[in-house]
């Protein structure tokens, strides 16, 4: 199989832009001697040294609070959270901090904090979440979400030169799945941030989703068109700022629209969407805006307890050719 | 240690300053002019002034709500903090932000971080400011401010574990003023003092007579040439008294009448009045010519202040994310950095650089106190606690 994994095209950003930038520097838990706990920057502290690949004491607060002040001084941190779970433990740094100081004093905090987001592993309620809600209510913040391998090396070097604070979220689920690997377009490849990708082209229903769900979503559009039903898949990539434009100008051409997303239906990013489709495409639509999310419990950790919770291609299929029906 | 003289007479000066524009923003405050809360270091003065007065001019401050001194020693009129407190359009933020939540960084490293209100977090972010100045190569330091009560947060802990493994050219102070809020020190750590819980850290630790401004900047200026040596960071405690409330609506009746008593005594502008006195530095026609200029001056601050325009409603939007218009930017502050770092942004080389953060490492594997060991408090000090 040729072309990279997810995981290694996320060490490939890395790799680049720390060659690309001095000011970008890797801060975060067992990254340097042991490689990282999914051995994303292994062999990089021996290539770029101990300043530029640094271990910390296990505390988030301490390495987010850390990089804003690099961040604020003029260097590019790029932060690890060894399970984006335990982003909740640096919540002050990122909303109060880096999310607030532009506004407040004139002065930007370029930082990126990434790690392994969501369900699909049975890691249980605290290595499976999907907390990217939790911080789209926060003004100053950019939230990516990376579903493919391609997307996951242009959207991070992205962010690492955006000159505002990014949480981007990678998908354990993804990092070594086979059938996702793919060639990196050649040169230096950068995804802008903030535009959604049509992954799939469709006419009749379409489809709102981001990060791990956009294969479920794929693999029920598949599953559709061989009954003839056309589904148009949107992968929103970025949240904050998200691409308003592509996801209305769908609504509005197939007139039938599904959010689906891993985390609870509940405050999930999904509702501002649907908001924001029936405010700009109310007289396009002939059914309302339905979401599918996971219901409001923790995650599970069995492997048939998160089965249930996280939105499938069968809930899919089923959500969309019950929107066909409408 | 002691400041050179025309020094010993500046710290005075900007004690008197500090003192003084804090008195103003009380009859501010009673006339309503003032937004918000006032809180004042009344007692407290030496800290924020001795400490800012002994750093470099290419290092960082990172203030708490009573480093007030340390602005004007920075270089800031006292026109930009009435205007905070005025919620003036005019001032340093266009009113976006209070009292001194206020700052500037320039690209070539030197500034004062603006606080928030979040206790604790100053010190982990100047552990990232510190942790810059290596990278970057300067010869520089970050002096950040702590209360008794923030030093409780795991912000603290975190910031300062991380800066202490490190080996980071950052110097915290942390006032033990007795209270946090209406909370004393015995409900807040089961400790002796902030010193012996800074030794744990495994940095070098000194303690000192927070109302003795000759004293805090001595330290402080210990203590920096500690982090220039690779050896920091260091933790100094300054023992002082809080002596009016936590802020204007608090009366602070949980505080003995001996004990303000005792810590009037030793008013930290007195003190230090009575010393430039006594030692022949200044005369007494020479002080109170100082203290009529320093009046007139903050009375003339606080006119420019008042007459200050309100912010415009419509600049609530704005300068959130890069790029975006921002009534900052308007002002023609010069804080946002370039694309690529300039030429010379990097004082050392990577190399160089890489052989000081590893030192300490390479030269004796997992463990390297080094630890000081802090000197003992000062007998006055602890009867009067
Ligand atoms: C995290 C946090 N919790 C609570 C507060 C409210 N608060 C503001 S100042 C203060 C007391 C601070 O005490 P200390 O650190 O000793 O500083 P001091 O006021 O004595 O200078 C409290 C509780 C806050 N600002 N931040
Ligand atoms: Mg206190």
């Amino acid at each position: 199989m040729s072309g990279l994994t997810y995981l290694e095209a996320v060490r490939e950003a890395l790799r680049e832009e720390l060659e690309r930038d001095r000011r970008v520097f890797l801060i975060g838990e067992d990254l340097g001697a042991y490689g990282g706990a999914f051995k994303i920057t292994q062999g990089f502290q021996e290539r770029y040294g101990m300043h530029r690949v640094v271990d910390t004491p296990i505390s988030e607060l301490g390495i987010v609070g850390a990089a804003v002040g690099a961040a604020l001084m003029g260097l590019r941190p790029v932060a690890e959270m060894q399970f984006m779970d335990f982003v909740s433990c640096a919540f002050d740094p990122l909303v109060n901090w880096a999310a607030k100081c532009r506004y407040r004093w004139g002065k930007g905090v370029p930082l990126v904090v990434r790690g392994p987001a969501g369900g699909g592993t049975t890691g249980g309620p605290f290595h499976g979440q999907n907390v990217e809600s939790y911080f789209a209510n926060v003004a100053g913040l950019k939230l990516v979400s990376a579903a493919t391998a391609r997307d996951a090396k242009g959207l991070l070097k992205a962010a690492i030169r955006d000159e505002d604070p990014v949480l981007f979220f990678e998908y354990k689920a993804l990092y070594r799945r086979p059938d996702l690997r793919e060639e990196m377009p050649p040169g230096d490849h950068v995804v802008p941030l903030g535009l959604a990708d049509v992954k799939r082209e469709g006419r009749d229903l379409t489809v709102v989703t981001w990060g791990t769900t956009l294969h479920p979503c794929l693999e029920a559009a598949r599953r559709l068109e061989r009954d003839g039903v056309s589904v148009e898949v949107v992968d929103l990539r970025t949240l904050v700022p998200w691409d308003r434009e592509t996801v209305v100008t769908s609504a509005r051409k197939t007139a039938k629209v599904l959010v689906a997303h891993e985390a609870p239906t509940l405050g999930g990013f999904g509702g501002e969407v649907a908001a924001a489709i029936q405010e700009e495409a109310f007289e396009w639509l002939d059914a309302p805006v339905r979401r599918l999310g996971a219901p409001s419990t923790p995650i599970p950790f069995a492997p048939s307890l998160e089965q249930a919770f996280l939105p499938d291609a069968a809930r899919i299929e089923a959500a969309l050719r019950d929107l066909h029906a409408y | 240690m002691t400041p050179p003289p025309e020094d010993r007479i500046g710290l005075y000066r900007f004690m008197l300053i500090t003192r003084d524009v804090e008195e103003r923003l009380g009859i501010l405050a009673k006339q309503g002019k003032l937004k918000g809360g006032l809180y004042r270091c009344l007692g407290q003065e030496a800290i924020g002034v001795g400490s800012a007065y002994a750093m470099g001019e290419n290092d960082v401050f990172g203030p708490g709500i009573r480093e007030l001194g340390a602005f004007f020693v920075r270089g800031y009129a006292p026109r930009l903090v009435i205007m905070q407190y005025m919620a003036k359009g005019g001032g340093p933020t266009a009113g976006r932000e209070t009292n001194v939540h206020f700052g500037e960084l320039h690209p070539d490293g030197r500034g004062l971080i603006s606080p928030i209100s979040m206790l604790g977090s100053m010190v982990s972010v100047c552990t990232g400011v510190a942790l810059a100045q290596r990278y970057r190569g300067l010869d520089a330091v970050t002096v950040a401010h702590t209360g008794d009560g923030a030093m409780s947060t795991g912000q603290f802990y975190e910031g300062f574990n991380l800066a202490c493994v490190q080996r980071l050219p950052l110097v915290v102070i942390g006032s033990n003023n007795g209270w946090a809020y209406g909370t004393p020190t015995n409900r807040q750590f089961r400790a002796r003092d902030l010193a012996a819980r800074a030794a744990g850290y495994g940095c070098p630790v000194m303690q000192v007579d927070g109302n003795d401004v000759e004293a805090v900047w001595a330290a402080t200026r210990e203590a920096r040439e500690i982090c220039l040596r690779g050896q920091g960071p260091v933790f100094v405690e300054a023992l002082t008294m809080r002596m009016v409330g936590h802020a204007a609506h608090d009366d602070a009746k949980y505080v003995s009448r001996e004990m303000l008593e005792a810590w009037r005594a030793r008013d930290p502008l007195a003190l230090q009045r009575q010393r430039l006195l006594d030692e022949g530095v200044a005369t007494q026609a020479d002080l109170a010519a100082m203290e009529d200029e320093v009046q007139a001056m903050v009375l003339a601050e606080a006119e420019a202040a008042l007459a200050a325009p309100e912010p415009d409603p419509a600049t609530v939007i704005g300068g959130v994310y890069h790029g975006e218009p921002s009534p900052l930017a308007v002002a023609g502050y010069p804080w946002t950095h370039g694309e690529a770092a300039p030429d010379g942004w990097f004082r050392q080389d990577a190399a160089t650089v890489e052989s000081r953060v590893r030192a300490p490492f390479d030269d004796t594997g997992l463990w390297n106190p080094e630890v000081v060991p802090y000197a003992p408090v000062r007998a006055a000090v602890e009867d009067e606690r």
